[in-house]
C-alpha cells in the first residue's frame, strides 16, 4: 500500500513538498497537463488582504484606489461577510501559488492540485494567454512600473502623478487591443525601452533649439478626412493607446503612465474572457487528481470526504430564484461542461453523438480537454460544448425583458427541443467580453478647428452609458487630451441618441 | 521539475499601509466628518478606540463607463414551470433581483475600519492648541543635545573610530607608509638569499623601510576626530493640567459627567502634544482640596460654594510643584456658575494676576442640567464675572454646555486652528 500523504489535518513544509510532488506524479503522468516551474508560497491572512487589494499581484505601484479596496475588504472580512479566496494563482513563469496559512493539509492539496497545476496549465496553454501575456515577463515588468511610478512621483510631485493614473485606471477597460495584429507584447524589451527613451531624451536635450524662432506652420486645413483618420490611427477603439501616441500636449512620462497602465490591462484581457473556462478547468483537474490520490490510498476516507465538502460548495449553482443567487457560478458552469465532455466522449448517448459528432465515443477524454483547454475562450467554449443534457440538468432558460413591453419579461426559450440552440447562443453571448463592455471608440479629431476630440458609442440594444459616470469618465479623458472631447451615442442606424461635451479642467499648478 | 515552497509568513506585513495612506489623505475630509459624527454618539472611554466609520463615495468613487437600461436578455438556471412564450410581472418576484448588479451601485456608502491611531489622528487633525507666542511664558525651552558633525578636539569618550582609522588610513597612502606585507617579503626575500653582496642590499632596503615605517605613526594626533555635539533650543515637553471643579449640592451627576468628558479630551489632546503630561485634580465647595480621582468624580461633598478658593490651591499647587519655566500648564474648570456674590471681586483678582498669567490656556466650562437650554437663561454670576474679564482682555475661553453631544463640538470650537479663532472672537 503506497504510503499516505499525511494525516488529519496539520501540515508542515515536508509536507506540502511531499503533497506538491504527488500532485505533479498524477497531472503530469496521468493527466499529461504540461506546466510551468510552480513556485508555492505559504502567507497569512493579513497578506492575502494585501494582495486582494493589489489585484493579487505580489508588486504593484502605489495608488490610493488599491488602499481603498483594502479597506473595503477588510471591513467585510473583520465583520464575517466574505470569507477569503483559499489561493490567489498568479499567471507568471514560474507559477506563483499563494496559500493561506490556515488551510488544513485536506485543503493545501486541493489547492495545490486546483492552482498549481490547473490554473498553471490553463495560463501556459490557452491561446488567448499565449496570445496577450507575457508569464515570463509580468513580474520583471511590475517591477519595472512600480520604481517608474515612484521615480515619476519624485521627479513631477505626487499629485500630478495621481492625477495622471486616476485618469489612466478611468479608461482601463477601454485600454485593449482586442485584436491580434500587431507583434507579441515582451514586457522585458519594454523596460529596457522606457530607460533608452529617456536617456536618449536627456542626451539630445538642447536648450538652444528652444528659443530658435519656429517658421510659419504650414496650413494643413485642407487635409481630408481620410488622410487624417489614417495619419492618427482612426478609428481607434483603445483609448489609452490613442492618447499615448496621440494626445498632443502629454509630458513623455505621462504617455509612459499611460502605457503602463494600459499593458496592465491587456495582462488581464484575456482572464476576463476565460473565467468559466479558468476555473471549470482548475476545478475539473483539482477533482481528477483527488480522487486519483484517494484511489491510490495517499488521503484517507475522512480527508477525501472534507474535500468533498469544499469542493460541493466551490460548484454550488444557486437557482434563480434562491436569495444566493449571483449570475453563474463559473466554477460550477466550466466544471460541469467539463465533467459532462468527459461523459460525452467515454459515455455518449444518442443526442451526443447527434450534437458532438466530433468528440461523441472518441475515448480520449484528455486528449479532447486538452485540445479543449487550448483553443477555446467562455463564449466558444459555451456555445459549442453546452450539451442539452446540461441544460436540462440546469433547467436553464431565457428571458427577454424589452422595457417597451407592457406584458412583461417574455420568457424566449427554455431547456426544451425548440429553445436549446437558443439558450445556448444566448448564455455565450452573455460571457462575451466585446458584447459586455460598450462600444466605444475615436472617430474623429478636429485638427483644423478647436481640437475637439469625437468619440462614438455605439448602442446596443438601446443600452446607454450611465450618464453620471460617463461625464467624469469623460472629464478624465479631456483632462489628457487638454481640449474638448465629445461622446455621440448613437444607434445602429447611426440615429444620435445623446451628445456629451466635456471640457479639461484647467491644470493648477504650472506643469512643463 | 524543481518546486519552490517558500515561507512568506514571516515577511513584513503591512504591505498595503502606504495605499491605505494615500487613500485616507485623500478622504481626508469626508473621512473627518465621519469621524466626528460617530464620535458624537460614542462613550468618552471608547472615543480612542478606532472603528468603522462610513463615508459617502461621492469623490471616491472610481468611474467607469458602465451601460445600463435597454432591453436585456439572460440566462438563468433554475426554471420550474416556465414555457416558452409566458409573461412575467416585472415586480414579480424572480425577475427583480436580476438587474445586472452595476458595479458602482452597491457601493454607495463606504464602510472601512479606522485604527486607534488613525482615528484620533483625525479626530484631532484640525485642532492646535493655542498659541501663546506673545507671552514670554510660553516660550520657556529646554536645552537638548544633537549631533551636529566631528571636531578636532573633545572628550575621549567622544572618539569616532571609523572616522579618525579613515583619516589615518588616508594619510597613510599618501605619505607611502610601507605595509606589513611588503616587510615580510623582503625579510623572506633575505631568508632566501645567498649572494653575500645581494643580500647587504636587501637588508640595507629593509632597514630603511623599517625606519620609514616608525616615522611615519599608524595613527597620528593629527587623525583624531571626535563626535562634535551642539545643544539645541528644545520646547518644554511636560505639561500639567488642573480640573477644577465645583462639587457642591447644585452640581448633579449629569453636570459632572459632563465635565469628565471635557476633561478626557482635553487629556487626549494634551497626551498627544507632550511626553508627559500630570493632571491634578482640585474640587472646592466653599473650600478646595487636590483629590485623586475616584474623589474628585465621585466622592460625596456638600456646602457652600467659592471659586477663588480653587483658585488660590491651584496658584499654591503651581507655585510648589511646576514651575512655570518647566511645564505648560494648562487648566479647565467647570461649574454651574454658582458663586457667592462676595466672592466675585477676590476670584477676578486671583485669575487675572495669578493664574492666567503663568497658564497657557484657561478654558470656563459652564455646564447646565439636561434639556435644560443653558443659552436662553440669564447667565450665571460666575459666568458674567468672567465675561466681563475676558471683554476686559483677559485670555479666558468659556463655553456653554448641557448635553453629551455638545461636548465634542465645543472642544472643537475652543481648540480650532488659530486664523478661524481669531475670527471668531473678533467682533
Amino acid at each position: 500500500m503506497t504510503e499516505r500523504l499525511f494525516e488529519g489535518a496539520d501540515w508542515d513544509f515536508h509536507t506540502l513538498q511531499r503533497i506538491t510532488d504527488a500532485c505533479e506524479e498524477v497531472a503530469l503522468k496521468n493527466l499529461g497537463l504540461d506546466v510551468y516551474p510552480n513556485q508555492i508560497e505559504v502567507i497569512t491572512a493579513e497578506q492575502m488582504l494585501d494582495a486582494y487589494s493589489s489585484v493579487g499581484m505580489p508588486l504593484f505601484y502605489k495608488h490610493w484606489s488599491f488602499g481603498k479596496h483594502f479597506a473595503y475588504h477588510e471591513a467585510s472580512y473583520r465583520k464575517g461577510l466574505m470569507g477569503l479566496a483559499y489561493e490567489i494563482v498568479i499567471n507568471s513563469s514560474p507559477c506563483i501559488s499563494y496559500l493561506m496559512e490556515e488551510n488544513t493539509a485536506t485543503m493545501q492539496t486541493l489547492v495545490i492540485a486546483h492552482a498549481a497545476f490547473g490554473h498553471n496549465h490553463f495560463f501556459k496553454n490557452n491561446y488567448l494567454f499565449k496570445q496577450w501575456t507575457d508569464a515570463e515577463g509580468i513580474l520583471d515588468y511590475l517591477d519595472f512600473a512600480k520604481n517608474y511610478v515612484m521615480q515619476c512621483e519624485e521627479r513631477y510631485g505626487r499629485t500630478e502623478v495621481e492625477r495622471t493614473l486616476d485618469a489612466a485606471h478611468a479608461l482601463m477597460s477601454h485600454g485593449i487591443d482586442r485584436y491580434p495584429g500587431k507583434k507579441k507584447l515582451d514586457l522585458r524589451e519594454e523596460e529596457k525601452r522606457a530607460g533608452r527613451r529617456r536617456q536618449h531624451e536627456e542626451e539630445v536635450f538642447n536648450d538652444l533649439w528652444r528659443t530658435v524662432p519656429k517658421g510659419a506652420s504650414k496650413t494643413r486645413s485642407a487635409i481630408s478626412l481620410e488622410r487624417r483618420r489614417k495619419l492618427l490611427g482612426l478609428p481607434q477603439e483603445n483609448l489609452l493607446y490613442f492618447l499615448e501616441k496621440s494626445a498632443p500636449r502629454l509630458a513623455p512620462w505621462q504617455r509612459e503612465l499611460l502605457r503602463i497602465v494600459r499593458h496592465i490591462a491587456q495582462y488581464f484581457y484575456p482572464q476576463s474572457q476565460t473565467k468559466v473556462m479558468n476555473e471549470g478547468t482548475a476545478t475539473y483537474v483539482h477533482y481528477r487528481i483527488m480522487t486519483k490520490l484517494h484511489q491510490q490510498g495517499r488521503i484517507t476516507d475522512g480527508n477525501f470526504l472534507e474535500f468533498l465538502g469544499s469542493h460541493t460548495n466551490v460548484v454550488f449553482q444557486p437557482e434563480f430564484d434562491d436569495p444566493r443567487f449571483s449570475g453563474f457560478n463559473p466554477y460550477a458552469l466550466g466544471f460541469a461542461v467539463m465533467q459532462d465532455i468527459e461523459r460525452i466522449v467515454t459515455n455518449p448517448e444518442d443526442e451526443d453523438r447527434e450534437w458532438f459528432p466530433d468528440i461523441a465515443g472518441k475515448g480520449d477524454v484528455m486528449g479532447v480537454l486538452r485540445d479543449v483547454w487550448a483553443n477555446y475562450r467562455d463564449e466558444s467554449f459555451i456555445g459549442q460544448f453546452l450539451s442539452p443534457k446540461l441544460m436540462r440538468h440546469f433547467r436553464m432558460f431565457h428571458l427577454h425583458d424589452d422595457p417597451e413591453e407592457r406584458a412583461g419579461i417574455r420568457v424566449d426559450a427554455i431547456h426544451d427541443e425548440r429553445g436549446f440552440r437558443r439558450v445556448r447562443r444566448e448564455l455565450a453571448r452573455q460571457h462575451d467580453v466585446g458584447f459586455i463592455d460598450a462600444n466605444i471608440e475615436v472617430v474623429d479629431v478636429d485638427l483644423s478647428g478647436d481640437r475637439r476630440l469625437i468619440l462614438h458609442h455605439r448602442v446596443i440594444k438601446g443600452s446607454q452609458l450611465n450618464e453620471t459616470d460617463a461625464k467624469r469618465v469623460l472629464q478624465h479623458l479631456a483632462d489628457l487630451w487638454t481640449y474638448d472631447v465629445a461622446l455621440i451615442e448613437v444607434d445602429a442606424n447611426d440615429k444620435v441618441l445623446r451628445e456629451y461635451v466635456v471640457s479639461p479642467r484647467p491644470i493648477p499648478a504650472a506643469v512643463a | 521539475m524543481a518546486i519552490h515552497i517558500i515561507d512568506r509568513r514571516l515577511n513584513p506585513g503591512g504591505k498595503s499601509l502606504e495605499n491605505r495612506q494615500r487613500f485616507l489623505r485623500r478622504a481626508k475630509s469626508l473621512v473627518q466628518g465621519a469621524v466626528k459624527k460617530t464620535s458624537q454618539e460614542r462613550d468618552i472611554k471608547d472615543v480612542l478606540e478606532g472603528g468603522e466609520v462610513t463615508i459617502p463615495l461621492d469623490g471616491m468613487h472610481e468611474p467607469r463607463f458602465r451601460r445600463e437600461g435597454g432591453t436585456r436578455d439572460m440566462v438563468l438556471p433554475g426554471n420550474k414551470k416556465f414555457i416558452e412564450g409566458d409573461y412575467l410581472q416585472r415586480s414579480g418576484q424572480g425577475s427583480a433581483k436580476d438587474s445586472g448588479p452595476g458595479e458602482g451601485d452597491s457601493e454607495d456608502a463606504f464602510r472601512f475600519v479606522l485604527s486607534r491611531d488613525e482615528f484620533v489622528d483625525l479626530f484631532l487633525d484640525d485642532l492646535e492648541l493655542p498659541d501663546l507666542a506673545k507671552r514670554k511664558i510660553a516660550q520657556t525651552e529646554s536645552e537638548g543635545i544633537q549631533r551636529a558633525g566631528y571636531t578636532t578636539s573633545g572628550s575621549p569618550a567622544n572618539i569616532s573610530v571609523s572616522r579618525t582609522v579613515k583619516l589615518a588610513l588616508a594619510r597613510r597612502i599618501a605619505l607611502k607608509r610601507p605595509r606589513k606585507e611588503e616587510v615580510e617579503e623582503l625579510e623572506a626575500e633575505i631568508a632566501a638569499c645567498t649572494d653575500e653582496d645581494e643580500r647587504a642590499e636587501l637588508i640595507a632596503r629593509l632597514e630603511k623601510l623599517k625606519a620609514k615605517t616608525k616615522r611615519i605613526p599608524f595613527i597620528d594626533p593629527l587623525d583624531i576626530r571626535y563626535r562634535r555635539y551642539e545643544k539645541v533650543p528644545r520646547p518644554v515637553a511636560q505639561a500639567v493640567m488642573f480640573c477644577l471643579m465645583d462639587v457642591s449640592g447644585s452640581m448633579s451627576e449629569h453636570m459632572k459627567d459632563l465635565a469628565k468628558r471635557f476633561y478626557m479630551l482635553l487629556y487626549v489632546f494634551l497626551k498627544r502634544r507632550y511626553k508627559h503630561v500630570e493632571i491634578v485634580f482640585i474640587r472646592h465647595t466653599d473650600r478646595a482640596e487636590e483629590v485623586d480621582e475616584q474623589t474628585f468624580f465621585y466622592g460625596p461633598a456638600s456646602g457652600g460654594t467659592l471659586v477663588s478658593s480653587a483658585l488660590q490651591a491651584m496658584h499654591e499647587i503651581a507655585r510648589e510643584r511646576f514651575n512655570p519655566s518647566d511645564w505648560n500648564i494648562y487648566a479647565a474648570q467647570a461649574s454651574d456658575g454658582d458663586n457667592s456674590y462676595s466672592d466675585g471681586e477676590l476670584t477676578g483678582l486671583l485669575l487675572t494676576e495669578k493664574i492666567l498669567p503663568v497658564c497657557q490656556f484657561f478654558a470656563y466650562l459652564e455646564v447646565g442640567e439636561s434639556g435644560g437650554s443653558a443659552f436662553d437663561l440669564s447667565d450665571s454670576s460666575l459666568w458674567t464675572l468672567y465675561e466681563r474679564l475676558r471683554n476686559g482682555g483677559a485670555p479666558l475661553s468659556m463655553r456653554k454646555v448641557s448635553e453629551r453631544s455638545e461636548i465634542f463640538p465645543v472642544f472643537h470650537d475652543l481648540f480650532q486652528r488659530r486664523e478661524t479663532a481669531q475670527e471668531k472672537a473678533a467682533p
